[in-house]
């Protein structure tokens, strides 16, 4: 009886839930709006399905349950081959309405339109990057060992339809309103998923081959690119955007970005001009970049050029030292205004040549307690010695200013620092400090980080493999 | 992964047509079909008993193993960095002695028909030696490979090559184990050879089925 | 007569001598079987804690300090390859195959009683060796329980270099165990049935455990091949799977290996393996609701046929896990095709068990709750199977955590109430003693409106988008605030959930002493392991004869008899079977 009247409760229950839940797609954002039409039409057919048989099944409960006392039998019924045949027919005629419509919008999804522009995703462990075949509209040859710190992408340098390829070396793709995009999707060394829920379409990145998929943006916005294959440690922050944009304000950020070629190009940096543009920096940061506690300067001297740019790009382009508590990130944005690209890359060049001495331990703490979340989770990008890579955009954190690590932490983990939409690799960093409970765990954490020696390699994976 | 479905669709066929002729559509309900069941006597439904069903069910999960193998070797060929391996010629003669191995079984097989224990002896012995001659010949073949510098790492067709004559070979050393307790068994007299003439009957299908794993195999790696 | 020469010779075959011959080197399959069942539980009981802790950050994000990304990403695996091998796969073939197999087809043992116990031993040595994962340096694996390469064995991942191989050399011991156990099963089911018991009489628990275990001799082989090609990726450095690669920067040495090529053969095997937990629960709910339905099992021959059809089939739709792997999408059409194909077998099999009901007899006792709610939550798992083997629909929905209800539902939840029915049903024959029946209806309560307030909304999570194995959302601008609130509701359910698992194991260790005692057959069933002349049935389970079978495995409420079963040794009686005739046409 309570069973009879609890299945009733529950199929009342879920049809309700379903109609009143708030959580249902999201608006669709492309041309897919028939995928969204078959999952309706799913959800009529078999939800009829489920109200049918579980109401007739709690009938079935409460009309031959047993009652004490009575004589009660059951009859006696091994098969009603007509019943059974009629179920069967039934059933078959439910199951093709809903895959006839659902295969004839696959063979949609199979055919990619003549007209569709291409672009490519490029994954790997945890963020984004894109490429755009450029004029020729045709995308160069990569290969994965071709992959450097200079040459992110792999592209093969001697092939001609590669030079005019654009690339886009942050997880920010913009593209045109109403176009169809054919997405070809690499993968550098894992397997990952290319989904942005408001297209619907979803498709893995495979590494030693390249997968696509299709789809017209029909909606102006940003939307997120989330991963959806396992890729790793960090899966969950491997985050991206895209950015729907009428045609002429699409040309026009596709026009600022840089070419193969122009990447190419860039000269190294002269060390003894970025000498005398340091001499600005001395004064906080040190003749020998070794950082200065008392006025908030953290050691530069080691630390990966790459990061070092990135961060005076970032904070000249109000990405970095915007928020109004950030206020000693606030005295560098002026000091960043005073170098332009060439200017950065001196200094860089300048710093590379600076020693790179050990640091006091300032923050005290439990390095033990400290040790396994670095081990296990910190690593995956920093590197188990702490020597930062270049490939997960982590920079070094080995007898680097230890103060600063401690503030940065805070920083991320109270939204300070990396919710600026730019701050791409910043908001990874954010969804990971959020782990740390409170001041002492982050302590413990940076006490473990002061025990690590100075780093041999910056290259070095975080793991020994034989 | 066309090879195991083939594979399937025959164990499937084979099923099928068997519990057919065992009367899949019966109404075991009916008084009619109750009362010839009734006449059901038990036990043994293949006529085979225990331990040759058994086998022949191991037969079927190995034969699922080395297909799917064989269908991993077709799909993993598809890949552009595929290239052939030149089998060392060593091959024809292992070839050659699993197949006298095999051939030894059949004849020891007889003469347990037979009862004539002398024969039996002698059978297991041959079988036995030409079986490990087999074996010997696969790790020379291996040395010869590895000695001209085509590693595990060199390419798949290699890798494969080893995988494959490594889990074969790893499959008769498990049929040899059962060969030694038999021959043991013989050599230590007492045992009736009854119970020897199924030892024998078992390891001599087991030989056969090995010899065709091989072949299959072998023909594989030759015809790629 | 044959009969006698095969099956009434050797009373005692192997008649254990001393304690410790008799419960802990014991060939005795009922023995071997609680061995199976026990370790089975209490592993489970492991990954049920696992899964505790991801709910613990799912619902309460980084409250928790030791929860981090990384062995969140161990406890999601270990949970999943735990309780879909280790606990239901052993659980119903190692344990209640073992224990039912000889029992309901009338032999005396296992027909291989020493390949019987080494299987369980080797088991235990897989789960041993899987256990040892969590104390090597860097944990288990933390792959996900598809274990995907590249991923599964780069730095990356947690548990890279000893943990993936542990849990590679763990499933490889357990397929050596499962095909002695599988073979043995198999083999007995065809060779050793007592005298009258053909195919057709057989039980659908018998028939459901046997096409299970064919299905898992024919699968398993699958996921034995790509552990030992992904261990020489792993160890030696071969590129079976590995292409190309650049791993944090570096350019490694692999080269022209296919990551699909793993999951065609991982799937191969793990598609079966879904029919391998599922159809035991098949057969043996179907034993359920007829003895306590009083009422045979509507349409027995479509049950049996369904059970045969979904296994063939579950051979050819293994792809519908990979619409979104980059696979040709062309396969996309042929594997949706058979893969909604295979809904109408299935469907057959929910008619007929609702249909047993009808006109039934219904006793709403423990094992007969457990059985219904069964009956409610596959119906709701198979009803989302449709969305996701539809390619078209897969899509939007794949990852998601639409696809982690929908599993849970149909192959987590579902065959663990059949577990629970199970135990309840058998445990008086086991163990001599009754369950408690109310301390056996809270735990059905709490239990199954519990899971069920954890996976409905769960579904909805999914379509809104919410991807799965992410440690934690953070902001998203489509992820509404109130979604958290659901996932901290849906924590609090599974939780109880949990917690309430207590009650059945206080009620299996309490009644074990203080249980009212049962009698030989305390449900009135016909099936023959309720007929054994002593409970529990003691070594070689028949005393000197073995049972003759003379009628189907379903004769309740015949027309005319007195009682309203008929157990299925019982000799024909032409007045009753008459009766039983007539009532058909009535």
């Amino acid at each position: 009886m309570a069973l009879a009247i609890a299945l009733i409760l529950l199929v009342v229950g879920s049809v309700a839930f379903h109609f009143l839940s708030p959580w249902w797609f999201t608006p669709i954002a492309s041309n897919w709006q028939s995928m969204d039409d078959t999952v309706n039409l799913t959800f009529w057919v078999t939800g009829i399905v489920f109200v049918a048989i579980n109401l007739f099944m709690a009938y079935a409960i409460l009309r031959y349950r047993h009652r004490k006392g009575t004589a009660q039998r059951a009859k006696y019924e091994p098969e009603n081959k007509k019943l059974e045949w009629w179920l069967i027919v039934v059933t078959s005629i439910g199951v093709a309405a809903m895959l006839a419509p659902g295969l004839v919008v696959w063979a949609r999804f199979v055919d990619v339109p003549e007209d569709a522009a291409i672009v490519e995703a490029v994954g790997q462990q945890w963020h984004w990057s894109f490429r755009f075949p450029g004029k020729d509209g045709v995308l160069g040859l990569t290969a994965a060992g071709l992959v450097t710190l200079d040459n992110p992408f792999g592209m093969d340098p001697g092939d001609p339809k590669g030079q005019d390829d654009v690339l886009i070396a942050n997880p920010e793709l913009h593209l045109p309103l109403g176009k169809p995009v054919k997405m070809l999707l690499r993968s550098k060394d894992v397997l990952h998923n290319f989904t942005v829920t408001q297209f619907r379409v979803k498709m893995d990145l495979v590494p030693g081959m390249i997968t696509y998929l299709w789809f017209s943006p029909t909606r102006i916005g940003a939307y997120e690119i989330l991963c959806e294959e396992l890729c790793g440690i960090a899966h969950f922050a491997m985050r991206g955007s895209v950015v729907v944009d009428e045609q002429s304000g699409f040309d026009t950020w596709l026009a600022s970005q840089p070419t193969y070629a122009q990447t190419v190009a860039r000269v190294a940096g002269d060390p003894v001009a970025g000498q005398a543009a340091y001499a600005t920096c001395m004064a906080c940061h040190g003749p020998r970049g070794e950082g200065n506690e008392a006025l908030h300067a953290p050691k530069l001297a080691g630390q990966g050029s790459w990061y070092l740019a990135r961060q005076l790009r970032h904070f000249k382009q109000g990405v970095r030292g915007a928020h109004d508590d950030d206020v000693y990130g606030k005295q560098m944005v002026a000091f960043a205004g005073l170098l332009d690209d060439v200017g950065i890359n001196n200094v860089m060049a300048y710093l590379a040549t600076l020693p790179d001495g050990p640091l006091p331990a300032t923050v005290a703490g439990n390095s033990a307690a400290g040790k396994p979340l670095y081990v296990s989770t910190c690593a995956a990008c920093h590197g188990a010695a702490g020597e930062g890579l270049w490939a997960t955009n982590a920079p070094r954190l080995a007898q680097m200013s230890d103060w600063y690590l401690s503030t940065q932490l805070n920083n991320f983990k109270q939204g300070i620092r990396g919710s600026h939409a730019q701050d791409f690799y910043g908001a990874q960093m954010a969804l990971m400090a959020r782990i740390l409970a409170d001041d002492r765990a982050s302590n413990d954490l940076v006490a473990y980080i002061n025990t690590l020696g100075k780093p041999e390699s910056q290259l070095s994976a975080y793991n020994d493999r034989p | 992964m066309s090879i195991s479905g083939l594979f399937l669709l025959v164990v499937a066929a084979i099923i099928g047509w068997w519990l057919f002729a065992r009367q899949l559509t019966a109404k075991p309900w009916e008084q009619k079909q109750s009362e010839a069941d009734d006449q059901y006597g038990g036990g043994a439904s293949l006529a085979l008993g225990p331990a040759r069903a058994g086998l022949w069910l191991f037969l079927g999960v190995i034969t699922a193993f080395f297909g799917l193998f064989m269908s991993a070797y077709r799909m993993r060929m598809m890949v552009p960095d595929w290239s052939p391996l030149a089998e060392p010629s060593l091959l024809w003669l292992n070839t050659v002695m699993l197949i006298l191995s095999s051939a030894a079984f059949q004849w020891t097989r007889g003469a347990a028909d037979h009862g004539d224990a002398g024969r039996v002896k002698a059978g297991l012995g041959a079988a036995g030696l030409f079986a490990l001659a087999f074996l010997a010949g696969q790790l020379l073949a291996w040395q010869q490979l590895n000695a001209s510098g085509q590693y595990l790492t060199s390419n798949p067709a290699i890798a494969f090559f080893y995988l494959l004559t490594g889990l074969h070979g790893l499959h008769l050393l498990g049929g040899l184990s059962v060969w030694g307790r038999t021959t043991a068994r013989m050599w230590r007299g007492g045992s009736p050879l009854g119970d020897i003439r199924l030892s024998v009957e078992l390891c001599t299908v087991y030989w056969h089925y090995l010899l065709l794993v091989w072949l299959a195999l072998f023909g594989l790696l030759l015809i790629t | 007569m044959a009969y006698v020469a095969i099956a009434d010779r050797d009373v005692h075959p192997h008649d254990p001598q001393t304690f410790f011959t008799r419960y802990i080197w014991s060939q005795d399959h009922k023995v071997i079987a609680i061995q199976y069942s026990l370790t089975a539980i209490l592993v489970g009981l492991v990954a049920l804690v696992l899964s505790g802790m991801m709910r613990l950050q799912l619902g309460f994000p980084n409250s928790f300090s030791f929860i981090d990304p990384s062995n969140y990403l161990q406890f999601v695996t270990m949970h999943g390859m735990i309780m879909v091998i280790y606990l239901l796969t052993a659980l119903f073939l190692g344990g209640f195959g073992n224990y039912l197999i000889p029992l309901m087809v009338g032999a005396r043992d296992m027909v291989f009683p020493y390949l019987n116990m080494l299987s369980y031993w080797v088991y235990l040595l897989a789960v041993i060796v899987l256990m040892v994962g969590f104390f090597v340096p860097g944990g288990p694996t933390g792959a996900g329980w598809t274990l995907y390469p590249p991923q599964a064995i780069l730095p990356g991942t947690a548990g890279a270099g000893g943990g993936i191989i542990l849990m590679l050399v763990s499933l490889g011991i357990f397929i050596v165990a499962f095909t002695m156990g599988g073979l043995n099963y198999v083999t007995t089911v065809l060779q050793a049935r007592c005298r009258g018991m053909t195919f057709m009489r057989m039980p659908l628990s018998v028939w459901g455990i046997f096409m299970a275990t064919v299905l898992g001799l024919l699968a398993f082989p699958a996921l034995l091949v790509s552990a030992i090609m992904m261990t020489l990726d792993s160890t030696l450095g071969t590129s079976f799977f590995m292409p190309a690669l650049v791993s944090m920067g570096e350019p490694l040495d692999y080269k022209g290996g296919s990551p699909v090529l793993f999951q065609h053969l991982f799937w191969f095997f793990g598609h079966p393996e879904v029919y391998i937990v599922a159809l035991p629960a098949f057969g043996i709910v179907s034993d359920l609701l007829s003895v306590h339905a009083r009422k045979n099992i509507f349409g027995y021959r479509m049950m049996v046929w369904a059970i045969l059809a979904i296994g063939g089939l579950s051979f050819v739709v293994w792809a519908h896990h990979m619409y979104v792997s980059g696979m040709d999408p062309y396969f996309g059409f042929f594997f949706a095709t058979t893969t909604l194909i295979i809904a109408v077998p299935t469907a057959i099999k929910v008619y007929n068990w609702v249909l047993t009901l009808w006109h039934g007899d219904i006793h709403l006792r423990t094992p007969m709750l457990f059985a219904i709610g069964f009956i409610f939550t596959f119906i709701h798992g198979g009803l989302t199977g449709l969305f996701l083997g539809n390619v078209t629909v897969d899509l939007p929905l794949s990852d998601t955590y639409f696809v982690v209800a929908h599993f849970h539902m149909v192959m987590g939840v579902s065959p663990i109430l059949v577990v629970f029915g199970a135990i309840y049903h058998w445990y008086p024959k086991i163990t001599g003693r009754m369950l408690n029946e109310t301390l056996g209806k809270v735990h059905f309560w709490l239990t199954f409106l519990g899971v069920y307030a954890v996976y409905l909304p769960m579904h909805y999570l999914g379509i809104l988008g919410v991807p799965r194995r992410y440690f934690a959302m953070g902001d998203t601008n489509f992820i509404p605030e109130s979604a958290q609130s659901l996932n901290a509701s849906i924590t609090v359910s599974a939780l109880i959930v949990g917690v309430v698992q207590v009650v059945f194991i206080f009620n299996l260790v309490w009644s074990l002493f203080k249980g009212p005692k049962a009698g030989p057959n305390p449900w009135g069933a016909t099936t023959l392991e309720w007929q054994t002349p002593d409970t529990p049935p003691s070594h070689g389970n028949w005393g000197p004869h073995l049972p003759v079978v003379y009628r189907w495995a379903y004769d309740y409420s015949v027309p005319g008899a007195k009682q309203d079963f008929i157990p299925q040794n019982q000799p024909g009686d032409p007045a009753l079977t008459a009766g039983r005739d007539h009532g058909i046409k009535g």
